[in-house]
């Protein structure tokens, strides 16, 4: 399913540039902290439907009147880009948010044994921090997951645009929007327990 | 083996330490005493440069820390430091705490860190809590790890900061035995310590601290019996 499709990756790469920009809005070095928080503001401040029209016909339309040459994406290519771009700005903020709240004497701890800070971030504070990232990385997803059905106005074949396209052929509007409400409801139920089950089977981490 | 010479510290406006100036020698235990706020961590972490001196030397073994182009990790890995809230990993099992450091700074080969770390297990009473996590070990165990811990990067000097004020009384005095261990076999250390019978029995100076100075300094016996000043008196008339 193309939803689920897109969700996925999106939420894949979104964890990756949410990371990578995460950390670089605690980085002591400007180079990597500013353009972080450019990205992280732009995209939470600006809505996902504005920014999918803006990718899918704004950028393209751009490089047709700068080039003269035009280009077409594919639909559910740009929906992955831009859910990807999208989710990683609120990673990073959940990512953020996870290291801070690792207490101060772990990384004391581990400086004191010498290890520089990229080590003591790889071993002592990021794992730790992944175990309490599982949930509020779970709420994403499932947020991801309903957002996706804003990517039917390109004309992405995602859930709620094969409910329409069902529609326009039936005219049985009720019944119809119904069940792609409740296969919603399903997909956020059955992700809601898988992230409760890892999060039980990692453990919540123990303070020392 | 320390040479501290006019160490400063501020914190923006507020001024820490104002002009600490001490020799430690190899071997020795030197035990800091002082109320709270008058410097006594920030001292302590000066010297393993956790925190950066606003202006002064401090040199170990001979090398001057302060130097503007010191690499900094080489200088922690030669001076252990002991918290009052252990800090041990609660990822990580009891032995892969100890053995962590020495397999990632010191580039041990696993098998050699690990019975590296089981060998300070064993030292500190604790072989048979190799695989637990640090959640189920009382706090007494979990102090005594993480001495064996900073003990595994065999450094120069030994750094206490109130190792026992966050624990159970009926735990103090294990801590308390492993530390004097440390200092028989002649491990250099400095401790701040509120356990003014260690001191007594250990230390072979105490410094007296307040308000980022050094009032006052001798042996356990000149500062418990024989106090110089009134300031210091009145410090131990309070706790004794
Ligand atoms: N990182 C910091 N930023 C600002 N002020 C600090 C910082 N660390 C310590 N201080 C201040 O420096 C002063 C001395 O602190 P320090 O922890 O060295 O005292 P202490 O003698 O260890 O006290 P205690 O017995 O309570 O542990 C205190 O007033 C404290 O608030
Ligand atoms: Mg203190």
């Amino acid at each position: 399913m193309i939803t689920i499709e897109i969700t996925s990756f999106s939420l894949l790469f979104g964890m990756i540039l949410g990371t990578v920009s995460g950390l670089g809005k605690l980085s002591k070095k400007r180079f990597f902290r500013y353009p972080s928080i450019v990205y992280i503001d732009f995209i939470r401040g600006t809505p996902l439907l504005v920014q999918i029209l803006l990718f899918y016909y704004g950028i393209p339309g751009l490089y047709s009147n700068v080039t003269g040459n035009s280009f077409n994406i594919d639909p559910i290519l740009a929906g992955i880009i831009v859910c990807s771009i999208n989710s990683g700005a609120y990673i990073a903020e959940i990512v953020r948010a996870g290291i801070q709240s690792i207490d101060k004497g772990q990384m004391e701890a581990a400086r004191s044994l010498g290890m520089n800070e990229r080590m003591a971030m790889k071993e002592i504070i990021l794992p730790q921090a992944f175990r309490r990232i599982i949930p509020p990385l779970g709420n994403e997803f499932i947020a991801l997951l309903k957002d996706s059905s804003l990517l039917a106005v390109i004309g992405v074949h995602e859930l709620l645009k094969t409910g329409q396209l069902y529609i326009s052929r039936t005219f049985a509007a009720f019944p119809v929007y119904i069940a792609v409400a409740l296969m919603y409801l399903i997909l956020t139920i059955v992700i809601s327990r898988i992230v409760s089950y890892s999060e039980r089977r990692l453990g919540v981490s123990d303070r020392s | 083996m320390i040479g501290v010479k006019g160490l400063y510290k501020r914190f923006g406006e507020l001024e820490v330490l104002k002009g600490i100036s001490i020799d430690i020698k190899e071997s020795e235990v030197v035990c800091v005493i002082g109320p709270s706020g008058s410097g006594k961590s920030t001292f302590l972490r000066c010297i393993n440069l956790l925190e950066m001196p606003s202006s002064g030397e401090i040199t170990i073994d001979g090398e001057t820390i302060t130097d503007k182009n010191i690499d900094l990790n080489k200088i922690r890995e030669e001076a252990g430091m002991v918290f009052q809230h252990f800090n041990l990993f609660p990822h990580k099992t009891t032995l892969q705490n100890v053995a962590l450091a020495p397999m990632k700074v010191r580039k041990l080969s696993k098998e050699e860190a690990e019975e590296r770390a089981l060998e300070l297990l064993d030292k500190v009473g604790l072989a048979d809590k190799a695989h637990v996590y640090p959640s189920s070990l009382s706090g007494g165990q979990k102090q005594r790890v993480a001495i064996a811990r900073a003990l595994a990067m065999r450094p120069k000097v030994m750094l206490f900061d109130e190792p026992t004020s966050a624990l159970d009384p009926e735990m103090v005095g294990e801590v308390l035995g492993v530390m004097k261990d440390l200092a028989m076999a002649g491990m250099t250390m400095v401790v701040v310590t509120h356990e003014m019978g260690f001191a007594r029995e250990v230390a072979d100076r105490v410094l007296f601290m307040d308000d980022g100075i050094i009032i006052e300094q001798g042996t356990p016996d000149d500062i418990f019996s024989n106090a110089k000043h009134e300031r210091t008196r009145s410090f131990l008339g309070k706790i004794l």
